[in-house]
């Protein structure tokens, strides 16, 4: 592959510089799909800048109970922050599903959101939870939802100079719970055929009060159903709620046939793990409220 | 393009190479410090026959660039065995039969011998799923496992207090 320029600088506002005076350089924060293009000849950028060594883009900062996730942050570094683990237990699982445990030692939070892979595994368990994101360019900083990034397979909404700087999660809600599940034919090293991630609020008598659902690769971008998660608030997560639940999560889908399965399994299978998806969610948000109780 | 000069730390050594700045750190290893232990077999992180330990994490050496691994500290197979004194881990392989070919061998061991190195007592289970990033085609993984298993076995044996 013809060689680019590499750079390694140390803060955020060289890297905006530096993507500024280079339209057609990259950010690298893992490489776990960047090196994989380079090599195959899918893209040739002019340069490709390091996130890593900039203070404060690799780990996990809690600040008065929310979460910055650098962008640059390995999936397997996520359970370092026992914090994380005990707040969002979907979100720290979705990254850790990505690969092998070689490529989630590399494989960043910012980079399987930028990929934009409809099939991305952190991506509906982050939406799910109402994450957001800190963009950088050259306007300044913004905050933006995680779900407003992807566009489209291997298209963000990311302004020309832009990159996603940190990940922010908010504090977990009292009697909440997330989870995220994803389907595929064997137990590892494998590309979502469906995935589904689900953040739950309980009320002390078991009603859900708040309900987030998001699903990955029935459509070209993660999809928030509102309509799934206003047929669980109000009840007690009954049959008859899961039912609707199920229904507009079949409705919501917008898949394609591939290789790793038809549209109709994906939009079946949607359904199936949406359900077992808000049974383990419901199952933390029920353990949180007997803890505090 | 002009080289880059990367300063870093392959087993121990102080190591020092020109490469080219789109260089992955698997051809820096194999073409600039003749280091070919480390196979390359799919090129883009399936089959984990690069894996080499970097600061301490165990990583598909394809998949990072030559000029990431300044002033970082690199793991590779050659540094397994201390002199002629094989590894646990490479001894069990051998008495196991673990291998056929071997192309995969090398990114098994480094990567066995990262899982022993912070969990000296794994279950089966999380052996399998520990090595699920490494291929191999030749053996069926069984006895893969069950050197490592015996491996893990053996090294909490020595490290008991005599």
């Amino acid at each position: 592959m013809p060689s680019p320029a590499f750079h390694a600088p140390g803060t955020v506002d060289e890297v905006v510089g530096l993507l500024a005076g280079d339209p057609q350089a990259r950010v690298l924060a893992g490489g776990t799909d960047l090196i994989v293009q380079m090599r195959s000849g899918r893209i040739a950028p002019s340069a490709v800048i390091d996130l890593k060594r900039i203070g404060g883009m690799s780990g996990v900062r809690v600040e008065a109970g929310t979460f910055a996730i650098g962008a640059a942050t390995a999936c397997t570094a996520l359970k370092d922050c026992a914090e994380l683990v005990a707040a969002w237990p979907g979100v720290v699982e979705a990254a850790n599903l990505i690969g092998s445990v070689q490529v989630r030692n590399r494989a960043t939070m910012g980079g399987n959101l930028c990929n934009a892979s409809p099939a991305a595994d952190s991506v509906p368990a982050l939406v799910a939870a109402g994450a957001t994101c800190v963009v950088a360019g050259p306007a300044g900083r913004r905050e933006v939802p995680v779900a407003a990034i992807p566009a489209g397979p291997g298209k963000t909404s990311l302004a020309p100079g832009e990159f996603v700087v940190e990940i922010r999660l908010p504090p977990r809600p009292a009697g909440g719970g997330d989870a995220y599940l994803r389907s595929i034919p064997r137990t590892e090293m494998d590309i979502a055929v469906v995935g589904a991630g689900v953040s739950l609020v309980l009320g002390p008598d078991g009603t859900c009060t708040s309900a987030r659902i998001a699903l990955g690769a029935v459509a070209p971008t993660v999809v928030l159903v509102e309509d799934a998660a206003a047929a669980l608030v109000g009840s007690r997560l009954d049959d008859a709620a899961l039912d609707r639940m199920a229904e507009a999560v079949r409705a919501a889908c917008r898949p394609i046939d591939d290789k790793r399965g038809t549209a109709g399994y994906r939009t079946a299978m949607a359904a199936v793990l949406a359900r077992r998806t808000v049974n383990i969610a419901r199952e933390r948000a029920q353990s949180e409220s007997t803890s505090k109780a | 393009m002009s080289k880059l000069l990367v300063s870093t730390t392959v087993n121990g050594d102080a190591q020092e190479f020109l490469c080219d700045p789109g260089a992955t750190l698997l051809e820096a290893l194999r073409e600039q410090l003749g280091l070919t232990g480390s196979k390359e077999g799919c090129g883009s992180g399936d089959c984990g026959a690069c894996t080499v330990v970097l600061d301490g994490n165990m990583v598909c050496s394809c998949l990072v660039l030559a000029a990431e691994a300044e002033g970082r500290q690199v793991a590779t197979i050659e540094g397994v065995a201390e002199g002629s004194m094989l590894h646990p881990v490479q001894q069990k392989f051998l008495e196991h039969g673990a291998l056929q070919c071997g192309f995969c061998t090398p990114g098994f061991i480094v990567a066995a011998k990262a899982l022993l190195d912070h969990n000296p007592a794994p279950s089966e289970s999380e052996v399998r799923y520990w090595l699920a990033g490494n291929l191999c085609r030749c053996t069926g993984y069984d006895k893969i496992v069950r050197a490592v298993m015996d491996a893990a076995a053996q090294l909490r044996q020595e490290r008991m207090p005599a």
